[in-house]
């Protein structure tokens, strides 16, 4: 499993509910169901992902994040789970604040735009960067925002959600190994895994 | 459902079925209906595939729509020219796994594939019913299938499964008996018939009783209103293809000429697809039934019964977990009305899983073979017999 993943894993407490959201194949909750006992569901819009998920034994709804999670009741999962995805997400903060509604707890990853191969290639070429994590061009990209490890935390202050713990790994996303990046992670690190609370605001 | 029913390319059949018959509600009141009407007795006509396990656990049951019959899969004799109508999704190694599960299929209330129907014989008369049947509801064909699952010995279904008007009689069977059902699957259906199912439902039901054989339905014993029957079936398979479909399959390509007619016998392959259709439905299903069954889909609506006003409170008693697969050229029970089931399903927390499988052919997507339907359900039915701690005898 993806590094980010097993980071992700690791802070799931044993039996808890998961709602992953933009699950794909379903992946980290077959890792969830078989290693942490967890109840999970996952949510994905591709159709071939949605079918593989459901085939090898997961809870999975086709459809869109941002108007699945509006179903649920407060608190309905421990965790609710959005990797990698946030990027693409047209409201963020309203997306957001309905996982906290529904979840007792949030956590994010998504690729560091404040990495320092990044900022080289914007101030040496000039051109929109690609990188390993960010691998499209300007008109192809799904990749609707862009956003740093300290973007996030300035976000987190803004609308009031408390950042429990956070982690900056190094890895390509598809590396099944990375390290976790301590020192100057928002230049140094590709992702940023964040484990969010209600905190007092929200 | 027949249509599509073919031997399986890969050979593997569940082999020879029999057919068998459950009488019960002999003794007044019969079984009391939903109208308030009472019938008595009852036959029920089914095929049991399978073995059930020793814990009685292992049981799926498999609802038909329309003008389907127990005749699920396998063979009656080895000179069969064709299976039964889900041969492609029942059998051995299957989706619905003859070797893991007890697979039992019943023809509905209301048909005449050797259940009680319009055409049976009426006890007080000695006369097929014909419109002295009374009319029956999904609620009812439920409550008959419910009998024949006691009759059976059978505490709890691990699942139930169907398309179209199935799928109407595995959501009434979760919100009827909902510690009965352990799983359910339901196909290409919808929680309430819209104004455009019913609507084609009455022009094929003003096509039957146009007919002049029709006699109010007492035609039992002369000529049958065969063209009405089948034209209502023709209408009936526009709904179930689609524009998509309908290109595909016959375009504007001519029947057996190269130039128009300029007349009104058979130009287009459509038409004379439609006809034949129309003609090979009337030498098997009665015109009364047509009638019964359409009814009985139009007043389904899980919304506006069991005493409540919301599709969130029809579910609010069931437990069980739901796989729910539309098709995307489907435009008799379009996506829209399975993603509302879906939405009531979160709303009470229940466990539901959710497929949109892109098919070309409308909505009788759900009986031709599909690797991903199949996919989608065994990999569910798998999951849900290990959560029920379900043992059958070749695991």
């Amino acid at each position: 499993m993806r590094f980010d993943l097993q980071i992700i894993a690791s802070w799931i407490t044993a039996g808890a509910r998961v709602l992953d959201l933009g699950c794909g194949n379903g992946d980290l909750l077959d890792y969830l169901r078989q290693h942490k006992k967890v109840s999970g569901t996952g949510i994905e819009r591709q159709e071939a992902r949605v079918a593989e998920a459901i085939a090898r034994g997961l809870s999975v709804l086709q459809g869109d994040i941002s108007v699945e999670v509006l179903d649920y009741q407060d608190n309905s999962f421990d965790y609710v789970i959005l990797s990698q995805t946030l990027q693409q997400v047209y409201a963020p903060a309203e997306l957001i604040r309905a996982m906290l509604r529904i979840g007792r707890k949030v956590i994010v990853s998504f690729p560091n735009f404040g990495h320092w191969l990044i900022r080289m290639q914007i101030l040496t070429t000039g051109h929109t960067p690609i990188t390993r994590e960010l691998p499209y061009q300007w008109h192809d990209t799904p990749n609707i925002r862009i956003l740093s490890i300290k973007d996030f935390e300035r976000f987190a202050d803004e609308i009031g959600f408390a950042i429990i713990k956070q982690v900056a790994i190094n890895t390509h996303h598809h590396e099944e190994r990375g390290n976790i990046i301590r020192f100057l992670p928002n230049l140094r690190a590709t992702y940023g895994i964040i484990l969010i609370g209600k905190g007092d605001k929200a | 459902m027949s249509e599509y029913a073919s031997h399986d390319k890969s050979g593997v059949s569940v082999g020879l079925v029999e057919k068998k018959h459950l009488t019960f509600a002999t003794e007044p009141p019969g079984l009391v209906l939903e109208s308030g009407a009472s019938l008595s007795p009852v036959t029920i006509a089914y095929e049991t595939l399978g073995r059930l396990n020793p814990e009685r656990s292992n049981a799926v049951l498999i609802l038909h729509a329309l003008s389907g019959d127990s005749h699920v899969a396998g063979y009656y004799s080895t000179d069969d020219a064709k299976p039964g109508w889900w041969d492609n999704m029942v059998g051995p190694g299957k989706g619905i796994d003859t070797d893991k599960y007890f697979v039992i299929c019943s023809n509905i209330l209301g048909s005449c594939m050797g259940s009680t129907g319009p055409s049976s014989v009426n006890p007080g008369t000695g006369s097929p019913y014909g419109l002295d049947f009374p009319v029956v509801t999904i609620a009812d064909m439920v409550r008959a299938q419910k009998a024949l699952i006691d009759h059976l010995g059978i505490p709890k279904l691990l699942a139930v499964v169907g398309g179209s008007i199935g799928g109407m009689q595995v959501l009434e069977w979760c919100i009827s008996y909902p510690e009965m059902v352990a799983a359910a699957i339901p196909l290409a259906t919808t929680t309430r018939h819209s104004a455009l199912a019913i609507a084609f439902n009455e022009v094929a039901r003003q096509s039957i009783m146009a007919d002049p054989n029709w006699r109010n339905g007492m035609y039992y014993d002369g000529r049958k209103p065969d063209l009405g029957l089948a034209v209502a079936r023709m209408i009936g398979h526009i709904t179930y293809l689609s524009d998509e479909a309908m290109r595909l399959k016959f375009g504007r390509r001519l029947q057996d000429r190269d130039a128009f007619s300029f007349n009104f016998n058979v130009d287009f392959q459509v038409e004379n697809y439609l006809r034949y259709q129309g003609t090979k439905f009337v030498e098997r299903f009665d015109a009364n039934s047509f009638l019964y069954i359409t009814k009985a889909a139009d007043y389904f609506d899980l919304e506006e019964r069991n005493g409540c006003c919301s599709a969130v409170d029809a579910f609010a008693r069931t437990r069980a977990k739901f796989l729910v697969v539309s098709f995307t050229s489907d435009w008799l029970y379009p996506t829209y009305q399975s993603r509302a089931m879906v939405k009531a399903m979160k709303k009470n927390n229940l466990d539901v899983s959710f497929c949109e499988i892109e098919a070309d052919w409308g909505h009788d997507a759900f009986l031709l073979p599909s690797e991903r339907l199949t996919s989608l359900i065994r990999g569910f039915l798998e999951r849900v017999a290990s959560e029920a701690g379900v043992k059958s005898h070749a695991l």
